[in-house]
């Protein structure tokens, strides 16, 4: 059961990290170009330029290299997804698995790349500094996991309140505990700055909103594709909402 | 789902917490370490040695939001 779970999540992943790497590469590329373009020039104007041949090609980078990281980045969350997907279905509401698919990529979007992204946004090449890379690394991590503890401690208080209050408003109660509780960790959290004054705001502006956009495309395919396998293989062994070891 | 209108719907069953634990533990180091190495190794924290790792995804590694460079 959970096996089989685990491997529809890793192929919906797979199929989301394909829309992203095309969405990414189309949107996000050409972002990535002009910050490179800045960083090169601002080397040259401190006399730094290097004369080393790069380790990767530019054109190796933005094409091979950015959709083996969409596809294992995919892959991956979408294994991750499964499992939780596995814990979670059944003990929320009386969701269906379509259902409880659509709403954990909705939860998982919101807590693991919208929240940590409004207080540690994606940056482009050249717009941060070198030797801050661990606490940089550190704390978004950090607010991931606040953010995803968070969301999870509102889930189960949302349960808690599903008697009292009813399904829509121990919803609303839920999710609005959870933008407090989540705006003050983030509020407290330090804060990183290191753009150069003269960092090329538009290109800073399309790199964040490609970078937005990509993860986007990229939980909502896991979600939909996810919903879909198991849903297709559940209606195939009857109305069970489980998956037929035998239609393996 | 026609036939949900005319029965109540069945309550989803759930699976047992000791049945996903196993695969929860096992398959969840391992999908987390492939993040790890796609977001951030040869970056903050370095486990494999030089920079083709970190060159060769590194654009993946700044769309997708890691701290990088």
């Amino acid at each position: 059961m959970v096996r089989s779970l685990l491997v529809r999540g890793m192929i919906a992943g797979l199929i989301a990290g394909l829309l992203y790497f095309l969405f990414a590469y189309l949107f996000g590329e050409a972002s990535v170009d002009a910050a490179i373009a800045y960083e090169e020039q601002a080397a040259a104007a401190a006399r730094e330029a290097s004369n080393e041949a790069p380790l990767v090609s530019r054109g190796i980078q933005a094409t091979i290299g950015l959709a083996a990281a969409a596809l294992i980045y995919g892959a991956a969350l979408g294994g991750v997804f499964a499992l939780v997907y596995s814990a979670v279905y059944g003990r929320i509401g009386r969701l269906t698995p379509r259902e409880t698919a659509a709403v954990l990529a909705l939860v998982g979007f919101v807590a693991v790349i919208v929240v940590p992204f409004l207080k540690y946004p994606a940056s482009p090449p050249a717009s941060s500094i070198d030797g801050t890379i661990g606490s940089r690394t550190g704390l978004y991590l950090a607010m991931i996991i606040f953010s995803v503890v968070l969301a999870a401690g509102a889930i189960l208080l949302g349960r808690r309140l599903l008697a009292r209050f009813g399904t829509r408003n121990a919803t609303l109660l839920a999710a609005g505990a959870y933008v407090a509780a989540a705006g003050i960790v983030g509020y407290l959290m330090p804060v990183v700055a290191e753009t150069p004054a003269d960092f090329p705001a538009t290109v800073l502006y399309q790199f964040r909103l490609a970078s937005f956009g990509g993860q986007l495309v990229l939980w909502t395919a896991l979600g939909l594709v996810f919903g879909a396998l198991i849903d297709g293989s559940s209606r195939r062994s009857g109305s069970r909402p489980s998956i037929d070891p035998a239609s393996l | 789902m026609a036939q949900a209108a005319a029965v109540p719907t069945p309550l989803p069953v759930a699976i047992p917490l000791r049945d996903v634990a196993p695969w929860a533990v096992f398959a969840g180091v391992i999908l987390l370490s492939l993040l790890y190495l796609v977001g951030m190794d040869q970056g903050a924290t370095s486990l494999t040695s030089g920079g083709m790792l970190h060159e060769f995804v590194h654009d993946g590694r700044h769309l997708l939001g890691f701290p990088c460079h």
